[in-house]
């Protein structure tokens, strides 16, 4: 099959487009050596099929960045037919050095001149011809974002294609061939670039001067994230409201009569095991739709770079970034999106640093469960005081991870980060990074998170004739072989036997409360204010707050890093936290009394 | 004379004389235009010692001032 790579530097538009090029069709394909999903597309070009891929952007042939190395490997070990080199019109003063090296490798180029409207708009005239002539590579003007010029870049790959039919393996000499192409990069794009002599103050720089303001920058920041997390989670929730109804009501109308004639057990682990499972997974879709949509405009919009650039200050003294703040911030409505979200950070370890963290924004189902508590446990003077102390908590705990981490996540990469100019995104690719996220979560993390419910459920459901997550049960027998550890939380077994339904999703435990009680949801707060006082309650919170986030956030963070190490850092290190908070709390509050 | 670019005062520019970085660093930052002989305007700084932006051409960046030291620039019209 021909093959074509997809190259450029970071925000060119690279994968615009591919996405033009390509369609819905896009998969994430496996290539030996490369560590990062690379994306690739089969389509018909002329009369032949042609496999295209999405490299990562980069800057520099030469360079030892993680993107850097997995071109080079690509470039190394995969015979193409033609480099389609993607540049940004409005900076070809610099972008011309990528095709520059690239023209080394031996390798038929085609030439995107991509954004070519920002480039009008800023004045700029390029000469493609003489730039073609030049690299001897045709070179093609287009705005791929508006799909202006596409039909062309077609035609001429088709042109090309048939005029290399072959595959062309990279010169490897030119990887380590460091040529000076400083003076032939000046002089290229003076020939052909024609700059206007004065930069109009362009929207953008009045629009900075509003939104960078050294006083009203920051609450502008938190503004424009209130209203982002309203829009993600204020759409989201009901739509993930509604397929938990769905699924309800399809379990009691449909499912049930269906097995109501099955043994016990087998009756059980449909209903409560696979069924379940399966709904905990499906509930997660809208939310994470909500989220990469509404997301892809505001990175679109060149807002999210300004972002870093105002909350920066705090982030780097925690070895973090300004992105990583946004990312915390959206976690609060829910962990798993937040770390999906991750992805807009190149650096593995600021990544890892930050997914680390995110767990600890309190999200609207550890919500459920403390609203609840504190109401039936706290006076309804000290209840607000509980439930802010709790969200502060929710911080310092998130901060201190960093600051314990961050030497071991140390992030060597400098915090260089361009401000495009704002751009409105095109309405037709905005929901391609949704769908994307959500067919990567059932594959990556659908699996994992059925599980784990399985998991759960036989724990609290073995022996079958004992009650469900009795004492009789293996949960229950865990819960008392964990009493010793839990007693100086002021936890009891019951309450422990909660925190491990918790670990499905944090909103059930409330639900499992009530079973192991056995009191039906409207008698539960009263057992719960006539069995703890205060001091357990709050301890017990602590311990929900911080201890081990849900198993889809799990999920998810094994899914993104890779790692099972990493994963299994994101149980042990909260579990190890809350033990301590709860503890610390607990015994002082004990003995203050 | 040159100073460092972290103390180039917001709408100041100058030109780089040097740049005082590992081989990585030097890279990357050529790779978004920053080279010795080019005009970099500093357009503001974030308050509390954060990052500053500044401008090459048409491309505006953000860098921390620690990364920024690394610059030599003679100040300039």
């Amino acid at each position: 099959m021909k093959r074509i790579v997809v190259l450029g530097m970071p925000n060119t538009g690279k994968s615009t487009l591919f996405n033009r090029l390509t369609g819905a069709g896009a998969h994430v394909g496996n290539w030996p050596g490369v560590t990062v999903d690379l994306l690739a597309a089969k389509i018909l070009l002329g009369d032949s099929m042609v496999e295209v891929i999405d490299l990562p952007g980069f800057y520099n042939l030469h360079g030892f960045s993680e993107d850097e190395a997995v071109v080079r490997h690509f470039l190394e070990t995969q015979p193409v037919n033609l480099l389609l080199v993607v540049l940004n019109s409005s900076q070809l003063d610099r972008q011309l050095a990528l095709p520059l090296q690239l023209r080394e490798l031996g390798i038929p180029m085609c030439l995107l001149l991509n954004m070519s409207d920002e480039a009008n708009k800023l004045g700029i005239r390029i000469d493609a011809q003489k730039l073609g002539e030049a690299l001897s590579a045709p070179a093609i003007s287009l705005a791929a974002k508006y799909g202006t010029g596409i039909e062309k870049v077609r035609s001429e790959l088709i042109r090309l294609l048939h005029e290399h039919p072959k595959l062309t393996q990279a010169d490897v000499a030119a990887f380590n061939r460091d040529t000076r192409i400083e003076l032939e990069l000046d002089d290229l794009a003076h020939r052909v670039v024609t700059n206007p002599i004065t930069l109009p103050v362009s929207a953008t720089d009045r629009l900075d001067r509003v939104l960078l303001h050294p006083w009203l920058g920051l609450p502008i920041f938190f503004l424009t994230m209130f209203l982002l997390f309203q829009a993600i989670y204020g759409l989201g929730i009901p739509l993930q409201d509604g397929m938990g109804w769905l699924f309800d009501h399809l379990k009691s109308r449909w499912l049930e009569p269906v097995v109501a004639t099955w043994p016990g057990p087998l009756k059980s682990l449909v209903l409560e095991g696979l069924f379940d499972g399966l709904g905990t997974v499906l509930t997660f879709l809208p939310i994470i739709a909500m989220f990469f949509l509404l997301m892809a405009i505001v990175e679109d919009s060149g807002y999210l770079s300004r972002a870093a650039f105002l909350t920066d200050a705090l982030m780097s003294r925690l070895g973090l970034d300004g992105r990583a703040f946004v990312m915390q911030l959206l976690g609060f409505g829910c962990n798993v999106p937040a770390i999906m979200g991750t992805r807009i950070m190149r650096s593995p370890a600021l990544r890892t640093l930050t997914m680390l963290i995110i767990p600890f924004s309190l999200c609207s189902a550890r919500l459920q469960v403390i609203l609840f508590v504190v109401a039936a446990t706290f006076p309804p003077l000290a209840a607000p005081i509980a439930l802010f102390s709790l969200y502060l908590a929710s911080f310092v705990m998130a901060f201190l991870t960093a600051f314990i981490w961050r030497k071991r996540y140390r992030n060597h990469e400098p915090l260089l980060l361009e401000l495009p100019p704002y751009r409105l995104p095109t309405w037709r690719f905005l929901g391609f990074e949704a769908w994307r996220a959500t067919r990567q979560f059932i594959a990556g993390a659908g699996g994992f998170i059925i599980l784990g419910v399985l998991m759960v459920w036989f724990l609290t459901h073995f022996p079958f004739n004992a009650p469900v997550a009795g004492p009789q049960t293996l949960a229950g027998w865990i819960a008392r072989g964990l009493g010793p550890i839990f007693e100086p939380l002021g936890i009891d077994n019951m309450l422990s036997t909660a925190l491990l339904f918790g670990f499905i999703a944090k909103e059930i435990v409330i639900g499992a409360l009530a079973v192991i009680y056995s009191v039906g949801p409207n008698e539960l707060s009263g057992v719960l204010a006539q069995r703890l006082d205060w001091v357990q309650a709050y301890s017990f919170l602590l311990f929900t707050l911080i201890y081990t986030p849900c198993l889809s956030t799990i999920a998810v963070i094994k899914q993104e890093s890779k790692s099972w190490k990493i994963a299994a850092i994101a149980v042990l290190w909260p579990l190890s936290l809350a033990w301590l908070t709860s503890f610390a709390f607990y015994q002082i509050a004990r003995h203050l009394q | 004379m040159s100073i460092p670019l972290n103390q180039l005062a917001p709408a100041a520019s100058g030109t780089i004389e040097s740049i005082q970085a590992g081989q990585e660093l030097r890279r990357r930052l050529a790779g978004l235009g920053l080279r010795s002989g080019i005009r970099v305007q500093v357009i503001r700084q974030s308050p509390l010692n954060g990052p500053m932006q500044i401008r090459i051409g048409h491309t505006d960046l953000i860098m921390r001032a620690a990364d920024a030291a690394h610059i030599e620039v003679c100040p300039g019209p």
